[in-house]
């Protein structure tokens, strides 16, 4: 349970800043950095149980189908990225106390920081592939909002975007590797995985598998051609620059590849990628750390560069160079760390990062001045620092690697050509920020930051000299404890800052003379780039993003193209290709079960109602006659579900009939009564052809299916529904018990359906025409006597057959749907009769909550069965005796039907009573049209 | 004997679902169209009611209980319509 608290700390940390926010910057600081602290102490608490062979295990089963386990570990390597992550985040936590300005969000930024912290921590400490997956998409979320940090500058918002397009395309490669890997080991379970290193290396599918990981390893650890988003990255705010890219987002790469190194790790396809990738980095992001001129994007590309080392070491792959990798990523750590803070520092203090405009600060501030000497020292590999040790081990390794053969010697040759680079570049930094004579002055006047804001630079600055003096002392330790996590047998280090004269030796010596010699002929290089054009990796980018952008929109716009005609001829052409593919394929059509008897009143019926259908189509341009032949088809239909014995789908059609009817006319109204002839012949014929074609593969289809013998599921629900659901009525016990999670569905969609038109229609306001399609005006008399005494009449009847046909519901035709149809259309007539101003006074309360009511009795329905300790929606009934009224049979599905009854009122009154309100406010007083020989004005007071 | 009986209704209903649609159809005035689809609603009920007196089954009342109400509705709406074009106002 520990283990779990680790990442729960830093969660809880995110809710921490916002609120404190207000009691002022230092408490607020305070409060992030209390989970943190504990959260480390809580890591290193484990110490002795890792030291003493053991592993700190937490595991929960969360969606086990998926093969996805809560499951964390605390072997050696997360312990050491644990560490440098928390640790390095404390820091930058006090850093950005005195960095952000007093007017910026603190807490906002505290929050973001914690989040990516406890991504972070998530991704080292994961047990299980998918849920390391899940944080690392967690990282690159949470890095995108702190790169976009300042969202105002639109540098940020681009090279935020940049950097989650570029990482997020990368964690989707590594989806795909991680499913394949887990496949191919059988679990994703992290031991399980690690395990079975032979098995996977030997796996047809293990080149496509290790070109996914790896695809998310270097997008994310900015190896080279994919390093661009780094440098744009950098328009986050420094803390985050120094936090994320440099000390652990970027190193989450490089911690992918040595969590997975004893897996996938073992063949030469990996070591030729890995270490030829790390070289090419290497070098590249050497060579622009030299020609940049701002501040931070040298110290990026410088980044890139270490990154591509401890990349090369990893594909390298022997023991030692496992260990310099590991050695190498806590001294990048420190050193970068404490550049970028002092580089924020500068930022912060001067106002500018163009070396241009530095100079000479070594006197307004020499304590950053010498802060920032060392780190860059240890980072260009000199001796009695931590950088010139693991950078050593590195050009040893070069050395003895076999990986190019006869060629052996070019990587060597490339390491310490990239020595030399690092020399340079540190050099130039140093010299034209501290010495050189500034040629511009800075914006503002620099002088030393507050104490407390050196404090993280010089905490880390005092690790490199002490890890760079006493290695063996400091780091044997640690770097043992990790490489167990990677390697078998772990080689027994002899850290030390002499060897004696040896080759390593040699090529440091080399790499610092020449570095120096080369930023002497500095000024010729600058002479010798600026012959290129500069390549804006932005423009490249967003000129990719917009050629995407616009294919897909003209795609869209081809098959898209608001055409309801086309889209149905699409749609319904592929229906009949798919439908005719599968009949072609039947050996014949007569499947050999015996026909129904055909006599008279079948036959007519279906003559009637081929005959309304024709007759709908033909006389659609007038719109009512075509309306009117509608439910001539829609009565067939009842009468024929009636009449073949399913009483349910009657009920339910007819109610559909009536209330689709008074909504096509509440929508006709403000249609033209007729419509011009629009379709050219050509057009029709083709129309004619497809919907014939498609009514005569739908009739086969039907036939071939009604006369087989087909064995479908609803033998199960038939037997079962008794004694599973309580009810003899089939239907209904599907609706509400079997499939009530579909119900469920549905009725929310209804729901939503009706919030939604409820929200179009508001403050609609349409003209109405002032007479019926022949000119007529209308009649003055807006609510007929006969009307509204017959109305109210029918509709406590109406009600008492609604309470009917929901209550038998469960054993007899009926149920929810139906009786909440019968309802809302009994309404509907008393809005028809007497208007919506005298049916509101009567009726005062709103129809939202009815529907949104019925949603959640029902929701809360399904929930109840947790209570029991039964899954979503299981549903109780047994049957009760009570004196007078006998026995009778309750079921929890009644209350979901309910529900359903509640929801289907509420949003179909929403919707009709609503698309009826639309003119009512403006239609003419009943005195104003007095005899009926006027005209009727369109007073429509705000037309849209 | 009421097999013969049920068997002439049917039929006599069934020919005058076909003359409400001939009405349907020819028309001429809206009133006449809809006075032809009121009455089909009317004659579906006696069809429906001697369908479950020849099947001797209850199941079917339902269906045309509703379709007297809901018919009634659907009637008055359009004649709502044709009188006021409006019809909830």
């Amino acid at each position: 349970m520990t283990l779990a608290w680790i990442p729960l700390l830093t969660l809880l940390g995110v809710l921490i800043p916002v609120p404190m926010e207000r009691f002022g910057r230092r408490l607020c600081t305070l409060a992030t950095a209390t989970p943190v602290v504990i959260a480390l102490i809580l890591v290193l608490s484990q110490l002795p149980m890792l030291l003493s062979g053991g592993l700190p295990h937490f595991s929960l089963t969360w969606i086990p189908s998926l093969g996805l386990d809560l499951a964390f570990r605390l072997d050696g390597l997360s312990l050491l990225f644990a560490v440098l992550i928390l640790g390095i985040g404390l820091l930058i936590i006090l850093y950005a106390s005195y960095y952000l300005s007093a007017e910026e969000a603190s807490g906002r930024f505290y929050a973001y920081l914690m989040l990516f912290m406890t991504s972070m921590i998530g991704i080292v400490m994961a047990d299980n592939l998918i849920l390391l997956w899940i944080f690392w998409e967690l990282t690159s979320l949470s890095s995108f909002l702190l790169i976009g940090f300042w969202s105002h500058w639109t540098d940020a918002r681009k090279g935020a975007r940049m950097a989650m397009t570029v990482t997020g395309a990368g964690g989707l490669a590594l989806l795909a590797g991680l499913l394949l890997l887990g496949d191919m080991a059988g679990s994703f379970d992290m031991g399980t995985v690690l395990a079975s290193g032979e098995a996977i290396v030997a796996d047809d599918r293990y080149p496509i598998m290790l070109v996914l990981v790896l695809l998310g390893a270097f997008t994310k650890s900015a190896q080279f051609p994919f390093h661009f988003w780094l440098p744009h990255a950098m328009a986050a705010p420094t803390p985050v620059s120094a936090y994320l890219h440099s000390a652990t987002m970027v190193k989450a790469g490089i911690f992918l590849m040595a969590r997975l190194h004893p897996a996938i790790g073992d063949s030469l396809l990996w070591s030729w990628l890995v270490t030829l990738t790390g070289m090419a980095t290497f070098l590249y992001g050497a060579w622009f750390a030299l020609v940049k001129t701002d501040l931070k994007a040298i110290l990026a590309f410088s980044t890139v560069s270490h990154l591509g080392l401890i990349t090369a070491l990893l594909g390298i792959g022997s023991p030692m160079a496992i260990v310099a990798a590991l050695f190498h990523i806590l001294n990048h750590a420190a050193f970068k760390g404490a550049m970028f803070m002092n580089a924020g520092i500068i930022d912060h203090e001067t106002g500018t990062r163009e070396l241009d405009q530095l100079g000479a600060l070594r006197h307004a501030m020499p304590m950053t001045a010498l802060v920032t000497m060392i780190a860059a020292a240890a980072m260009a590999g000199v001796p009695f620092l931590n950088g010139f040790l693991s950078k050593e081990m590195f050009f040893a390794e070069t050395l003895y690697t076999p990986l190019l053969g006869g060629l052996g010697w070019l990587l060597p040759m490339l390491a310490t050509l990239g020595g030399i680079l690092s020399v340079a570049y540190s050099l130039r930094l140093v010299h034209a920020v501290f010495f050189k004579p500034a040629r511009r002055q800075p914006p503002k006047t620099p002088h030393e930051p507050p104490r407390l804001m050196r404090a993280p630079a010089m905490l880390l600055v005092m690790i490199c000299i002490a890890v760079g003096l006493f290695p063996a002392l400091l780091a044997t330790g640690i770097l043992e404890l990790a490489s167990t996590a990677v390697l078998e047998s772990v080689p027994e280090l002899h850290l030390a800052i002499w060897h004696g004269v040896n080759l390593p030796l040699l090529m440091s010596l080399i790499a610092i003379i020449a570095g120096v010699a080369t930023y002497g002929l500095h000024i010729h290089l600058k002479r010798f780039v600026r012959q290129f054009a500069p390549i804006d990796a932005r423009l490249v980018f967003e000129g990719a993003i917009q050629t995407i952008a616009s294919i897909a929109h003209t795609l869209t716009r081809r098959l898209d193209n608001g055409s309801l005609q086309r889209y149905m001829s699409w749609l319904l052409g592929g229906a009949l290709l798919l439908a005719t593919l599968g009949l072609v394929q039947l050996p014949r059509l007569d499947g050999g079960q015996a026909t129904h008897p055909v006599d008279g009143i079948l036959l007519l019926g279906a003559a009637l109602m081929i005959f309304g259908a024709i007759g709908t189509v033909v006389s659609h341009r007038h719109r009512l006659i075509s309306l009117l032949m509608l439910s001539v088809v829609g009565l067939v239909v009842s009468l024929t579900f009636a009449r073949f014995s399913a009483p349910d789908l009657a009920l339910t059609q007819l109610s559909v009939e009536v209330v689709t009817m008074i909504l096509l006319m509440l929508a006709l109204f403000f249609l033209p009564q007729k419509t011009p002839r629009e379709s050219s012949a050509k057009r029709n014929i083709r129309d004619l052809t497809l919907a014939g074609s498609l009514g005569m593969v739908i009739a086969s289809l039907n036939y071939a299916v009604l006369t087989r013998d087909i064995d479908s599921i609803s033998n199960f629900f038939v037997e079962n529904s008794v004694p599973g659901g309580g009810g003899h009525n089939v239907v209904n016990v599907i609706l509400v018990d079997f499939r009530g999670f579909d119900t469920l569905g549905e009725i929310t969609v209804l729901a939503l359906a009706g919030l939604a038109i409820y929200k179009l229609l508001n403050r609609l306001r349409l003209f109405m025409p002032h007479s019926d399609g022949e000119g007529r005006v209308w009649s003055p008399d807006r609510y007929p006597m006969i009307l509204t005494s017959v109305s109210q009449t029918l509709l406590p009847l109406a009600l008492l057959v609604s309470a009917f046909i929901f209550l038998r519901g469960h054993n007899q035709p009926g149920g929810g749907f139906i009786a909440g149809l019968i309802t809302a259309v009994a309404l509907i007539l008393i809005y028809m009769a007497r208007g919506v101003e005298w049916t509101q006074s009567h009726l005062d309360f709103p129809y939202q909550p009815v529907a949104i009511g019925g949603v959640a009795v029902a929701t809360l329905t399904g929930l109840g069965s947790f209570v029991f300790g039964y899954p979503f929606l299981t549903s109780a009934f047994g049957h009760f005796h009570l004196p007078w009224l006998g026995d009778f049979e309750l079921a929890t599905a009644m209350l979901f039907d309910l529900g359903v009854y509640l929801a289907v009122v509420g949003a179909t009154l929403m919707i009709l009573a609503n698309l009826g309100k639309v003119t009512t406010p403006h239609r003419p007083r009943k005195d104003d049209s007095r005899a009926g020989t006027q005209q009727p004005q369109p007073s429509s007071k705000e037309p849209r | 004997m009421l097999d013969t009986a049920l068997w002439i209704s049917l039929a006599l209903i069934v020919m005058a679902l076909a003359l409400n649609v001939y009405r349907l159809t020819i028309g001429p005035s809206l009133p006449d169209r809809l006075l032809a689809l009121d009455t089909m609603y009317v004659n579906s009920i006696a069809l429906i009611v001697l369908l479950g007196l020849w099947l001797n089954t209850k199941h079917y009342f339902e269906a045309a209980l509703l379709i007297a109400m809901l018919g009634f509705i659907s009637t008055v709406a359009v004649c709502k319509y044709l009188l006021r074009g409006d019809i909830i106002e």
